[in-house]
């Protein structure tokens, strides 16, 4: 076997493991229509999104699109097909068309100084979305819109200890040991509880924010503790559905012998919902859309916001969830 | 305790013990591991029958090992030729990806064994592929491996981007259903297990194996078609892959391309080794593997049952290993016959 056959082979390995990448199209400006300009719009917006790599980002592209139609706004937007490198070239692009301001949903949090001071310089503000940055001059971005994964989790335990009355025996399904949000719903439901002196944790453990480790984790809960466990708190959807699978193999029946609550708001969860298998979950909410531009509006208009805006997250039961399962987006 | 009689008999110290000897220290280790929880961790060994199957501790073991047993199926003969199969993990990935779509997709809505043989189909493909570049092009194991290992999540991503529900009852049965009272994945990996025993006793694919891992340059001047075995088993590989990647999905009822088969090929390569398979190549054993598969699962059924805190599990897991390996390694065993 000669060397040209070895890298033929090599390069075509290669193809098949990055046509994923080359099926979608290249990064370009795509430029929303504006019908009219009499509105208190008119404004032209450039947003650089990070990619279409969960269903979760799906649905907040299709908020900030939507909202920005609704509002008459000139929405200049680019996928960077999450590399950062494409969304700095977004920015330059936004600077050099005079768009009024930037909503940036960043990819990661370092390396964006030196393009956000060429913004500045252009007197743009920029608008942060779902993820922050790590910069010194704060100066260089006008507000971050992101949800506060603390409330989630401080949410769920609030909503646990009234459905209980302050008294259960909790085991915990923590996501991937060190990611934000693993470590800020944990801290947020241990607050919420915290003044029920009868609402306790006997099992902590983590399930990798998936489904199957969620399942594996939930197994051995059961065979160590038993009858004697009254609720599951998850801090994923996933993980909650994995324990629910854990929960009916053990002859018991989720929903009711043991209740289950978590966090995402994802389909499944809602259809588990609709099943009577699980309680409750607090949507971690992609709708950034009309937050975004509220923003817009009060920063062109020459006003001072504060770095971080919380954006409300709702709390879905099962009532509700038959209503609106329907109507989902993601 | 056999080895300490045998020992000073010999009059030299041979380089490897004798074929019998092999499972003695991973069972004494998955002993101790089942010991130290008879003692410690009360419950453990309950076993009680829940709706017509047995339910407890012990039943978790077997039936939660059953992935990496049957992955380490596969990778014990892989690495008996002295190589290295990387690409299990994202192979899994594959074949329960493409198996529950063709089911659930309005699409396909393929029946249920044509959708798992689909499956199978490309896992053993995966495994063709690996063994033509290892036997054929004569890459390197761990870097043809790499390939798919890289990619496979990618080719899984691609199937579907998405977490599929697999609402197909039969299907739920080979990961969720029980026979004689006992989870229905024991009876694959026995089923696997016997299969491949057989063939390697009965027919000379076993001495053929080994001969390639102890010297392939020799295995070839005896006459032996080094390349085709080597494609042999990094094929069986992968069918041993798209099993346990089956298995998983009905397990889940789910089939997730990005979190399925994590790390698993980790797993399993750990598996074949504390099962007394060395790494180098030649001697294997495959009950080993199987005992080594129980091992990393009754410490991780032993970790979360325990409770033990999060930021400790990986630490109290790589002491156990640590345990496990310095058993078995011949100079860490003389230390101690030589008092």
């Amino acid at each position: 076997m000669n060397k040209f056959t070895l890298s033929a082979l090599l390069v075509l390995s290669l193809v098949v493991g990055c046509s994923k990448h080359d099926e979608t199209k290249p990064a370009s400006v795509t430029t929303q229509s504006s019908a009219s300009t009499e509105s208190s719009a008119g404004k032209v917006v450039g947003f650089s999104q990070i990619g279409a790599e969960s269903t979760w980002r799906t649905a907040e592209t299709d908020s900030i699109k939507s909202e920005a139609q609704k509002r008459g706004v000139d929405l200049r937007f680019v996928d960077a097909q999450g590399k950062q490198e494409n969304q700095i070239k977004a920015l330059r692009a936004f600077v050099a068309q005079h768009v009024q301001a930037i909503i940036l949903a960043p990819v990661v949090e370092t390396g964006w100084e030196p393009v956000l001071k060429e913004v500045k310089a252009a007197k743009i503000p920029v608008i942060l979305v779902d993820r922050g940055i790590d910069v010194k001059d704060e100066s260089l971005y006008a507000t971050l819109i992101a949800s506060d994964f603390v409330a989630e989790g401080k949410m769920a335990g609030d909503w646990l200890a009234k459905k209980t009355e302050g008294k259960a025996n909790i085991v915990e399904l923590q996501g991937t040991p060190g990611a934000a949000p693993a470590n800020d719903r944990k801290k947020g439901f241990a607050e919420a509880i915290a003044s029920h002196p009868d609402m306790k944790i006997i099992k902590s453990q983590t399930g990798n924010f998936n489904r199957n480790d969620g399942k594996a984790t939930m197994e051995a809960f059961l065979k160590s503790e038993g009858k004697n466990i009254t609720a599951v708190y998850a801090h994923n959807d996933d993980m909650a559905l994995g324990a629910i699978q854990a929960i009916e193999e053990a002859g018991m029946k989720p929903g009711k012998d043991i209740i289950v609550v978590s966090i995402d708001g994802v389909h499944d969860a809602f259809q588990a919902m609709v099943d009577g298998k699980l309680n409750c979950t607090v949507e971690c909410n992609p709708l950034l859309g009309p937050a975004a531009f509220d923003a817009v509006d009060a920063v062109t208009s020459g006003k001072e916001l504060p770095k971080k805006t919380i954006v409300k997250d709702e709390l879905f039961e099962q009532d509700k969830a038959k209503e609106v399962i329907g109507s989902r987006k993601y | 305790m056999t080895v300490a009689s045998a020992a000073p008999a010999t009059p030299k110290q041979p380089r490897r013990a004798p074929r019998s000897l092999v499972l003695l220290w991973p069972v004494l280790a998955l002993l101790f591991i089942l010991a130290f929880n008879l003692a410690f961790t009360p419950g453990f060994f309950h076993v009680e029958v829940k709706q017509g199957h047995l339910f407890g501790s012990l039943i978790d073991v077997l039936k939660n090992a059953a992935p990496v047993a049957l992955t380490g199926i596969g990778m014990t003969l892989v690495i008996a030729t002295g190589g290295v199969d990387l690409s299990v993990g994202t192979v899994m990935a594959i074949a329960g990806q493409l198996t529950v779509l063709l089911m659930e997709s309005e699409h396909y809505h393929w029946s249920m064994p044509t959708a798992c043989f689909a499956g199978l189909g490309v896992a053993l493909a995966c495994g063709i592929w690996n063994g033509i570049l290892v036997g054929y092009v004569q890459i390197q194991p761990i870097v043809a491996t790499l390939i798919l290992f890289v990619s496979g999540r990618g080719i899984a991503e691609l199937i579907s981007n998405d977490n599929l529900t697999a609402h197909s009852v039969p299907f739920q049965y080979l990961g969720r259903g029980f026979l004689f009272g006992l989870p229905f994945q024991i009876a694959i990996v026995i089923f696997v297990l016997l299969v491949v025993g057989l063939l390697m006793r009965r027919t000379a694919a076993g001495l053929f194996i080994e001969s390639v891992g102890n010297n392939p340059v020799a295995a070839r001047f005896a006459g032996i078609n080094e390349r085709f075995i080597k494609l042999l088993v990094y094929s069986f590989s992968g069918l041993c892959a798209g099993i346990a990647g089956i298995v998983v999905a009905s397990n889940n009822a789910n089939a997730d391309p990005h979190n399925t088969g994590l790390n698993v090929e980790l797993d399993a390569i750990l598996a074949v080794v504390i099962g007394g398979t060395s790494l180098l190549g030649g001697r294997y054993s495959l009950i080993g593997s199987i005992v080594g598969a129980l091992i990393i699962q009754a410490m991780d059924t032993t970790i979360l049952t325990r409770g033990v805190a999060v930021e400790w599990t990986l630490v109290v897991k790589a002491v156990v290993v640590v345990g496990v390996c310095l058993l078995q390694a011949p100079k860490f065993q003389r230390l101690f016959r030589r008092k």
